[in-house]
């Protein structure tokens, strides 16, 4: 880390590494351009033909896709790695998807069994066309 | 006192709802607010008089100094405690008269605003800036540095908080507050069932000031991961600023919950969505679920630097190294995280069934396990030690008296059969009083005593601390026994009469307690007052009156602005007491020119932009809102152009502080 | 800076003391050091913000109130197309990140003036799906599920606008003060910005429209 970039006003004091990071190169943001659109346009494909017919599976594989993506999109446009700012990056990360498993699949679960005995039946939960 | 149904459906472009019905009509609000109305004009007038607003808005409003900030939060969580407290006095008194037919003197109403307001007040504006306030204050000295990581935002931060308390104060005496309870539950929040401006006060004001307390959240995170003295290592940093490090975490993955669900209720009141609704497939319960998943981490965001506070105190006092610092700290991490699994035993009672509320009972129970723990290095600490019984130690010692009650009555309401039988009644309101006055209170209380000589260079008056203590403590028993005991006999929260007279006389003591407690803070006023006037005898020359074993007792009382001329290099834990036992001087040549950040106005502009666009929000002053909207916008692009926002100390001026710093240890003895 | 204990021996001058306690050699640090940590930290609480309009989606997606449905209501091959959008507007901005690292002032003007074009398409394109499901009758207000879809997918929309109101700030910082310290630093934060909209517009298709259309 550090000076690894030339500066275009050679007079601002810069010694310091104000970045804690990379900013990647053009080769790391073509590879993750590229993997995104694949990974977003399979998904799409995936449901917009029905090429899979078991819906709990499109499901699934689509969320695995998301789930991917997201990585991608973590490493090659973010940046994301173990050493920027000594680690801190990440560990705030790593709180944050903990605390939002936490509390999405914590809400989920409780408001689906407060459903389940609350209200067994009045509520209309089917699709009218 | 019958309730007239007022009714307030008047609209102008220009003033919105607000009109002539939204100023007071009853006598005790009007009469507060010809008195309040008068104290302001005093003030004004009285500052004006003495020319101190160029020094004011120059020294104090406009700074970026840390330890500035950190004083005026104390203030506004002092102010706020005042009106928060009458709010307790008055709601005691209607309970203690309210029986055999007697309504009491509060109108329902009237009631219901003063026990929202009560709850709102103490803890977004009485615990809250008083917590931020000690971090602002002691975190950059512990860890040796010079300011906090962003300047400009902790000045604004302060500014958004105080807008939001701004806001609650305006509801007092320009229409109404929530009457919803402090957490405004839907769907009584909602528009239909709280038509009026009330809700409306509530959510602005939380919002304002949500994003103040979001970005100080940041601003110390930041700065304890960035700013630590050379040699600080994360396992050498202080107690307290590992404490306040969690809590700052916790601030700031909990606080944005509270701006969403705030937002969507206010989606629902303004624009007719359909989140918390009975109708089209809306879920009240929903909004309990998450207003909970911000409220239970709060609860540890107010106490987690008070265990700070009070392992820094009992180290001092005891005079020697706090017991398992290590398991302190991973008790505090793992607090941390657990804090984010417990927020369904609010509410066992919704109906989620057996399974999710075994889950979340279990957890509640596994939390208390490390607050045992630290409980426990605090007594291993003091044990066999030769404990100086000052001012902090004993509000210490209190709190591990009454906070260890408290924990405990909270293990009873984790256990889901036995919160059937207390959910929502005075048992609970006992608990969570227990834990919030015998932990947080107690906590800055002995904050304010053992950190007093370092911000003002002198120490509090003994006698009238000891008179507030030995008020404080009893009085607090007194207030909350009674309370436990109507809780088991099943009385309910926010009631405003009753009809069993039996139950009276414990309405009575908890009565008496209340007055005992209002000596305590009426002594602690007077400390201060005693303290300011005999600040010579007082005085502290060291900058080390208890012998302290923190970075912050380095440096002079007050701190030069710059807190230190040489930043200090850390060895161990204790950094302070480090250097005393290794006998280093303070280095008296070489100064240089110190790198500090400009004072701004922008943190106090915006902030006033925010409460104008609140205020018309409120009242649906349409216009208003746009203006002011667009004005913050507006001055925070501009703000961003401004790119000088920092200056050099000059080195003669270091060596004068300096200099004179040299004579008063000289003339010391130190 | 190491740090070694130092005991309390006699033997050190009072001198060695204190360039031992002491940093007595200290220079200026240079201003934002902490700005890209802080602005992460930001990010992660922003971060939480949309976990609770997921939970809201997740909890009240389900509940059509007699109303239109996903099926109804999405069409996919618009979706992809603003999906198209942002990937696009992503990939320009790491350009313009690119051209910030070789110090080209214009280049970086204009990469970041081709990825508000992309960003403006983009909110274009959702502003005309909400016209069409509002002028259809599918308002916010019909139901639980309308609700929590477009407060998620609005505020989305919004931070997509505060982010190009941003950029246009920073252009002309760009050309007025040259891409000096701070506001490289401000093209970093932005950046994290711009690429933290698309992480959660990955929710927001996969969850809401391609979920919805199963």
């Amino acid at each position: 880390m550090g000076t690894e970039h030339a500066h275009s006003n050679p007079n601002a004091p810069d010694h310091h590494d104000e970045h804690g990071g990379s900013h990647g190169s053009m080769r790391e943001y073509v590879v993750g351009f590229l993997l995104s659109v694949v990974l977003t346009a399979i998904p799409f494909w995936l449901v917009m033909t029905g090429a899979i017919p078991d819906k709990q599976t499109t499901a699934l594989v689509i969320m695995a896709f998301a789930l991917v993506q997201i990585v991608v999109h973590m490493i090659y446009f973010l940046h994301m790695n173990t050493k920027s700012e000594n680690g801190w990056t990440v560990m705030a990360l790593i709180f944050t998807i903990v605390v939002l498993v936490i509390t999405l699949s914590g809400s989920l679960w409780v408001m689906y069994h407060l459903n389940h005995n609350m209200m067994p039946m009045s509520h209309d939960m089917s699709q009218v066309p | 006192m019958a309730i007239e149904a007022v009714d307030h459906s008047h609209w102008s472009p220009l003033l919105g709802r607000l009109w002539l019905d939204a100023l007071p009509q009853e006598p005790i609000v009007l009469a507060t607010f010809v008195v309040v109305a008068l104290g302001g004009v005093a003030l004004v007038a009285a500052l004006t008089y003495f020319k101190l607003w160029g020094y004011l808005w120059k020294e104090w409003f406009t700074s970026v100094d840390h330890k500035k900030i950190g004083v005026m939060y104390m203030v506004l969580g002092l102010i706020m405690l005042l009106r928060g407290f009458a709010d307790a006095v008055m709601m005691r008194i209607q309970q203690s008269i309210a029986f055999n037919g007697n309504e009491g003197y509060l109108n329902a109403h009237h009631y219901d605003q003063i026990f929202t307001a009560h709850g709102v007040i103490m803890i977004f504006f009485v615990a809250m800036p008083f917590v931020t306030g000690l971090m602002n204050y002691i975190v950059p000295l512990q860890i040796g540095a010079r300011d906090v990581s962003f300047p400009f935002l902790n000045n604004f931060s302060f500014w958004m908080t105080t807008a939001g308390a701004v806001l609650v104060m305006m509801s007092l005496f320009i229409g109404e507050f929530a009457q919803t309870g402090w957490l405004a539950y839907p769907p009584l929040s909602n528009l239909a069932y709280s038509p009026w401006v009330g809700v409306d006060y509530y959510i602005w004001a939380l919002q304002i000031a949500g994003v103040g307390t979001l970005l100080s959240g940041v601003n110390l995170i930041a700065t304890i991961v960035k700013m630590r003295a050379p040699g600080m290592t994360m396992m050498r940093m202080p107690i307290f600023t590992w404490t306040s490090l969690c809590t700052n975490i916790l601030i700031v993955a909990a606080f944005p919950v509270l701006t969403a669900v705030m937002s969507m209720l206010s989606l629902d009141r303004y624009l007719g969505f359909n989140f918390f609704s009975n109708d089209f497939g809306g879920s009240p319960m929903m909004y309990v679920n998450l207003i909970w998943i911000w409220g239970h981490p709060e609860v540890y965001i107010l106490i987690l630097p008070l265990f700070g506070v009070f392992s820094e105190v009992t180290a001092t006092f005891c005079g020697k190294r706090l017991f398992g610092y290590s398991s302190m700290v991973y008790a505090t991490l793992v607090i941390t995280i657990l804090s984010y699994l417990v927020w369904l035993h609010h509410f066992f009672t919704m109906g989620s069934g057996a399974s999710v509320n075994s889950f979340f009972g279990i957890t509640t129970m596994v939390i208390s396990i490390p607050t045992g723990a630290k409980l426990f290095n605090w007594l291993f600490t003091m044990y066999r030690a030769r404990i100086r019984y000052e001012l902090p130690m004993m509000w210490t010692v209190a709190f591990m008296l009454t906070f260890t009650i408290g924990g405990m009555t909270g293990v009873m309401l984790a256990i889901p059969p036995a919160d059937f039988v207390l959910h929502n009644s005075l048992f609970l309101i006992a608990h969570f009083h227990n834990v919030i006055i015998g932990g947080v209170l107690f906590g800055i209380f002995a904050a304010i005593n053992f950190w007093w000589p370092k911000a003002f260079g002198f120490k509090l008056n003994q006698f009238w601390g000891k008179v507030s203590f030995w008020l404080w403590v009893p009085g607090f028993w007194v207030a909350f026994t009674p309370l436990y005991i109507l809780g088991f006999m099943g009385v309910t929260r926010r009631m405003r009469v009753f009809d069993d007279p039996s139950i009276q006389i414990w309405f009575v003591i908890a009565a008496f307690g209340v007055v005992m407690i209002a000596g305590g803070i009426g002594a602690m006023l007077v400390q201060f007052a005693v303290s300011i006037w005999k600040r010579e005898e007082l005085k502290d020359e060291t900058g080390d009156p208890w012998n302290g074993r923190t970075l912050e007792w380095a440096t002079s009382s007050p701190p030069p602005e710059y807190n230190f001329a040489f930043t200090p290099i850390v060895h161990d834990i204790d950094a302070w007491e480090d250097m005393k036992r290794c006998g280093v001087e303070r280095p008296t040549t070489g100064f240089r020119p110190i790198h500090m950040p400009k004072g701004t106005g922008t943190g106090i502009i915006l902030a006033g932009l925010s409460t104008a666009l609140g205020f018309a929000m409120i009242w649906y002053i349409w216009w208003l809102a746009a203006v002011s909207f667009v004005g913050i916008l507006g001055y925070s692009i501009f703000h961003t152009f401004n790119y000088k926002r920092d200056y050099h100390i000059p080195v003669e001026t270091v060596e004068a502080t300096e200099a004179a710093r040299t004579r008063q240890l000289a003339a010391a003895g130190a | 800076m190491t740090a070694t204990t130092v005991n309390p021996t006699h033997d050190l001058s009072q001198a060695q003391l204190q360039a031992a306690f002491y940093d007595l050699d200290e220079h200026d640090h240079p201003e934002g050091g902490s700005t890209m940590l802080g602005f992460w930290m930001y990010l992660m609480s922003d971060c939480l913000i949309f976990a609770m309009l997921f939970a809201a989606y997740g909890v009240l997606g389900g509940n059509f109130a007699a109303g239109p449905g996903p099926k109804d209501l999405f069409e996919l091959p618009l979706v992809a197309l603003n999906t198209a959008m942002l990937l696009f507007s992503s990939i320009t901005y790491g350009f313009a990140m690119l051209a910030m690292e070789k110090g080209s002032k214009g280049a970086v003007q204009l990469w970041l003036l081709v990825t508000a074009a992309f960003g403006i398409a983009f909110l274009a394109i959702e502003m005309y799906e909400f016209y069409h499901l509002i002028h259809e009758g599918a308002t916010p207000m019909r139901s639980g599920f309308l609700t929590a879809f477009f407060s998620l997918v609005g505020t989305h929309g919004l931070h997509v606008t505060f982010g190009l109101i941003w950029l246009f700030t920073l252009v002309v910082q760009v050309g007025t003060k040259g891409l000096i310290p701070a506001n490289r630093r401000r093209l970093m934060c932005l950046s994290l910005f711009w690429h933290f909209l698309d992480v959660i517009w990955i929710g927001v298709f996969t969850f809401v429209y391609l979920m919805g259309m199963l």
